[in-house]
């Protein structure tokens, strides 16, 4: 085997070693396996089973669906019913299993072949169509069909570095805390959702390695490298031994912040600041705080309504809520409100595709046009005060009315709540996601109504640039030190702060070292990162003097581009971290 | 049993495709009978919409539906009117 060696993007640090395990669209190849005839009965068992249970999913889908965007797009699923229900199909498969008798999965697959190959030499643009109803059905066949045969990945022995396309959010949520060491991608940048994850899971990843997925195969033993964005697929024994030393120093390193992660994040001249931890599970709670986080900045809550056919219910937001509250009580949790769309979709509501889903329906946009479904999680978070110290916040707030619609909202419930008789903390903070630049510029106006201020530095950064984070060809215009975004941050802050008002920031580059003398000099209050980067950022923060961050922020604010302001503090944070 | 067969001209416009074979599968469905259909040298099951795409009958052309069973008789008048009407 020779030794293929790629670049990519490094998108969350680490070094590790493992076989890779590939994980495709939704593109299932099913081996054929030799039945015995005894089997045969079993296997047609499972097919009806499978059947049986597509249907449930697609009768359930439809409901929701004709409830939430009318008859006439439901009536899609009429015709995924009726190739489900296809007697042509489902007899050919069963007349086919006892003749050639293979394993059920395999037969479904090339019955599937074969109809799809057929439709897509018909001139119709009607059957055209069909092709991808029969393709959507058959996969639901094939998942259940494999749900009782498939390995998943919770069942493998051993660590495995997964490699795919692109992984969505319902991907890594299916995989979390399951056997994964590393994950690498074809596509996506530095704050991809898969870089997320990887911080929150202390993995490495390597994002944007492009031919990764045609290149490797299940079973390839990878170097991965989340420092340089290196991966290695089959390294040669050498290359093993020096990276497995590499591995071992990059751990090295990390034990000077690990022995001040309890310590105050205060700095030499005695101005604090709070490091809080980023979540998206309850179970990462234990994770902020091993990591010394004085709280948590920034609870994502979308992933409530994923991998899932059904809405959640109050109850299932009110106990995850109340056991982040309980369990981080008396620190602060910043819960944010459902901050679908984007690249996060609802797998409830085939919302459909916006041309540009970072500026479409998405967010406290989709909240207000919906306040049956906001309402349950506002609710949910209002009684789940009482627990702890929780606090609100709304995303993509983009100015004044926007906030003052959510709040109203959050007012009925408050009253309903009242009237029901069930406590909730009455002087609950709710506070603004800064992170759309009409809310950065207004910041003074949202001040005013606000409890608190959130820098969403990921969003704010693409909208302010105009650059989409996950196109590879301009990703490099993402610059979070461009004097613009600063600009924009150093307005955020000293309107707050005018108002008397605290700022966090919850995005990406809050724990970027490179930024953190700035943004402390401007003011910053809290930081809130992956909790993997807590020990780090405090060891930083007490390792300098607030004089002397606002001095460097002054100076980088009046430089003139992106680069200047990296070149002027990379080596004095280097220094500061050596 | 009884065994009905027809010979019909397909008159929809846009043939027995699209939402005209879905509906005539719908149709087929609700009957016992057995029901088959031909065109040419191909035959279906009537109770496929698989089939009855893969047959692609366009407008004007000539399919044979035949039903068999007890309620052959009614089967055989209600998907006429789909597939004749325009």
């Amino acid at each position: 085997m020779t030794m293929i060696i790629l670049k990519g993007i490094a998108a969350a640090p680490g070094i590790t070693v493992g076989p890779a395990y590939k994980v495709g669209k939704e593109e299932y190849v099913v081996p054929m396996e030799s039945i015995q005839p005894a089997d045969i009965p079993l296997q047609i068992q499972v097919f009806e089973e499978a059947l049986i249970k597509t249907r449930r999913e697609i009768i359930e889908l439809q409901k929701r669906i004709s409830v939430d965007m009318g008859q006439e797009e439901a009536q899609i699923f009429d015709a995924h019913l009726l190739v489900l229900e296809d007697r042509m199909l489902i007899e050919e498969v069963i007349s086919r299993l006892k003749k050639e008798q293979v394993n059920v999965a395999y037969i479904f697959q090339e019955v599937l072949k074969k109809y799809i190959s057929v439709f897509s030499k018909i001139e119709d643009e009607y059957l055209k169509e069909r092709i991808s109803d029969v393709n959507d059905v058959g996969k639901r066949i094939l998942r259940n069909l494999l749900g009782r045969e498939r390995k998943s990945l919770k069942d493998l022995q051993e660590k495995v570095v997964v490699v795919a396309h692109d992984l969505s959010p319902s991907d890594t949520a299916a995989m979390y805390k399951r056997s994964v060491c590393a994950f690498v991608t074809d596509i996506g940048g530095k704050t991809s959702h898969t870089a997320i994850i990887a911080k929150s899971l202390e993995i490495p990843a390597v994002v944007g390695a492009e031919t990764v997925t045609a290149k490797t195969q299940s079973g390839d033993i990878l170097i991965v490298d989340g420092n340089t964005g290196t991966v290695i697929i089959n390294p040669d024994e050498e290359t093993l031994d020096s990276y497995l030393q590499e591995e071992q120093k990059f751990k090295g390193v990390s034990e000077k912040f690990w022995a001040v992660k309890d310590m105050p994040a205060r700095t030499m001249d005695g101005v604090s600041v709070e490091i809080s931890g980023n979540i998206e599970f309850p179970d990462e709670v234990p994770s902020v705080k091993l990591h010394g986080g004085q709280g948590i900045g920034l609870y994502r809550t979308e992933f409530f309504y994923m991998n899932r056919k059904d809405l959640p219910t109050e109850e299932e937001h009110f106990q995850a809520y109340k056991f982040v509250a309980e369990q981080m009580n008396p620190h602060p949790v910043v819960i944010r409100t459902l901050d679908l769309g984007g690249d996060k979709f609802l797998s409830q509501f085939d919302i459909p595709k916006d041309m540009q889903p970072f500026l479409g329906w998405r967010a406290i946009r989709f909240c207000l046009a919906r306040p049956d479904i906001f309402k349950l999680q506002l609710r949910a978070i209002l009684r789940a005060s009482v627990f702890g110290k929780l606090k609100l916040m709304y995303p993509m707030i983009s100015g004044v009315e926007e906030l003052r619609q959510a709040n109203a909202i959050l007012g009925d419930c408050r009253e309903e709540l009242n009237r029901e008789g069930i406590a909730f903390d009455k002087d609950i903070e709710v506070g603004v996601m800064i992170e759309v630049p009409s809310a950065a510029i207004t910041a003074d106006l949202l001040a005013k109504e606000s409890d608190f201020f959130s820098i969403g530095t990921n969003d704010l950064i693409q909208y302010a640039l105009a650059v989409d984070r996950t196109n590879e060809k301009v990703a490099y215009l993402y610059e979070p030190a461009h004097p613009a975004v600063l600009r924009m941050i150093g307005n955020i802050i000293e309107a707050a702060h005018a108002n008397e008002i605290r700022v966090g920031m919850c995005g990406e580059m809050a724990s970027d070292p490179i930024f953190a003398l700035i943004l402390l000099g401007m003011g910053l209050d809290e930081f809130s990162m992956p909790s993997l980067a807590i020990p780090q950022m405090k060891y930083l923060i007490r390792s300098v003097s607030a004089a002397d961050a606002r001095n460097t922020a002054r100076e980088a604010l009046s430089l003139s581009t992106a680069k200047e302001v990296e070149l002027f503090v990379r080596d004095r944070i280097n220094d500061i971290l050596k | 049993m009884t065994k009905v067969a027809k010979q019909i001209v397909v008159q929809k416009k846009e043939g027995l495709h699209a939402r005209p074979a879905a509906l005539f599968v719908q149709i087929a469905n609700k009957f016992d009978a057995k029901i088959t259909v031909k065109r040419d040298a191909d035959e279906v099951n009537g109770k496929s919409i698989m089939g009855i795409l893969m047959l692609g009958a366009e407008k004007g052309s000539v399919i044979i539906i035949e039903a068999e069973g007890k309620d052959a008789q009614q089967a055989i008048k209600e998907l006429e009117k789909i597939v004749e009407s325009e």
